[in-house]
């Protein structure tokens, strides 16, 4: 090429690939079918079920209290992309999601998007969480609705470059978030359907029991093998069927009912903090979730 | 359970009592592991295995004796060394020694309140809430 047309020519291709980059990584807008389910009126009391699949106190409870219903956000998680402060998600109409629609809130949870149209950072494990099933979704909105509202915004995040470029998030999406599979098609039992929708989904297992690459995403292969704890200190073990060889569909049940390991040992830890959780559950929901981390997949 | 198990367990209950002075560490870990051994038994029970009062007995006896024995067995001397203990013990001495007075309570309560299977169902579960308060925040993961 002639040398005094590169530089134009270099021009165009940065202006190509920068526009390209612009509509890849474009927020995805909600499902139609999607935002109108979670439309319509939700079970607060199927909510609260939802609450506790999904854990969510674990992040968003006020620091420093032990109601796992005052979600004023705000627990420094510390990353190795930096500190992030999870939001205020109580009803306060200034502070948390008071003002939201369930579109918005269907949104946020479902494609990781805010109702101003920007990305979320997957330390919300929206990953996991969009396969939440829609009704899902539109009752865990009316379960929080009902609870108290708290004043006071979280902290807002400050991470270093290049992870402070937001927009960017969308081409990680497109890498790292996947579609939910046909929950109803295949499995040997609705036990071992539900729990797999339960570790899948909003259980989000995955997240912590899984390693990362050095983007943050968790690669299919390595999924449910174990890694290091998000702040650094100490491992989450695997889970799959070999790794979980010594225990029993009994013994998980036990662990996510009590804490207490096939040892007599407590599983402390962070799991402390998912075993309040999981310990809300049916107990036919923990040996769904044990039934299927049993069975080889 | 046999007796077997519980004699052994009592006597490892009292040699890391007898070795605290020479190695705290050692006893407390000796004093966890038999907490572990009175866990399993209760969980069992819970689980569906045979009543049996004597075994509870035993079972929450050892929860009772540790408690006490525990917080002697974390003196500043011990802080580093072959151990999961937390600097966090250090720093909350005063709650972390709540804790144990407060499990040994609750074992003690169980053990004059458990006198069949029925009692024994609805006072057990509230015991074993213990194990996660401390291993939580003062034990350091595992892995």
């Amino acid at each position: 090429m002639n040398r005094r047309r590169l530089p134009s020519a270099l021009a165009a291709a940065a202006l190509a690939v920068a526009a390209a980059g612009w509509a890849l990584s474009a927020p995805a807008g909600l499902d139609p079918a999607i935002a109108e389910a979670v439309a319509q009126p939700g079970d607060a009391a199927a909510g609260r079920i939802v609450f506790y699949a999904g854990g969510c106190e674990s992040c968003h409870m006020s620091p420093g209290l032990s109601d796992p219903l005052r979600l004023g956000g705000g627990q420094p998680l510390a990353t190795p992309f930096g500190v992030f402060y999870p939001p205020n998600i109580s009803p306060d109409p200034q502070s948390g999601i008071g003002a939201w629609s369930a579109r918005d809130f269907a949104a946020a949870l479902l494609d990781g998007v805010s109702p101003a149209g920007a990305h979320y950072y997957p330390v919300f494990p929206y990953t996991s969480y969009r396969l939440t099933r829609p009704q899902d979704v539109r009752d865990l909105f009316a379960f929080l609705k009902t609870l108290p509202a708290v004043q006071g915004r979280a902290p807002g995040i400050a991470l270093g470059f290049p992870f402070n470029i937001r927009r960017a998030l969308g081409i990680w999406k497109r890498l790292y978030a996947v579609d939910p599979p046909d929950w109803d098609a295949t499995g040997p039992s609705d036990s071992w359907r539900l729990g797999r929708y339960l570790v899948e989904g909003p259980g989000h297992c995955v997240e912590c029991h899984s390693p990362r690459n050095p983007l943050g995403g968790i690669a299919a292969s390595a999924r449910f093998q174990g890694g290091p704890l998000p702040d650094g200190k100490g491992k989450a073990p695997a889970l799959t069927p070999v790794a979980l060889k010594d225990w029993s569909k009994d013994d998980i049940a036990e662990a996510l009912s009590s804490g207490v390991t096939p040892t007599g040992d407590s599983l402390g830890g962070a799991m402390a903090a998912v075993v309040r959780n999981t310990a809300q559950l049916p107990p036919s929901y923990r040996a769904a979730i044990a039934e299927y981390l049993k069975t080889p997949r | 359970m046999k007796p077997i198990v519980t004699f052994g367990m009592l006597i490892a209950l009292c040699v890391s009592a007898a070795y605290a002075d020479q190695d705290p560490i050692a006893a407390r870990k000796a004093l966890m592991k038999s907490n572990g051994a009175a866990t399993k038994t209760l969980v069992g029970i819970l689980k569906g295995a045979p009543f049996d009062l004597a075994a509870v007995q035993s079972a929450l006896k050892v929860y009772v004796d540790s408690a006490a024995a525990a917080p002697a067995l974390f003196p500043d001397s011990s802080k580093t060394g072959d151990t999961h203990a937390l600097p966090a013990i250090w720093d909350n001495k005063a709650d972390f020694e709540a804790r144990f007075k407060k499990f040994g309570a609750d074992a003690s309560a169980a053990l004059a309140a458990i006198t069949d299977e029925a009692s024994f169902k609805a006072n057990a579960p509230g015991i074993l809430k213990n194990c996660g308060s401390c291993h939580e925040t003062y034990r350091a993961p595992l892995n």
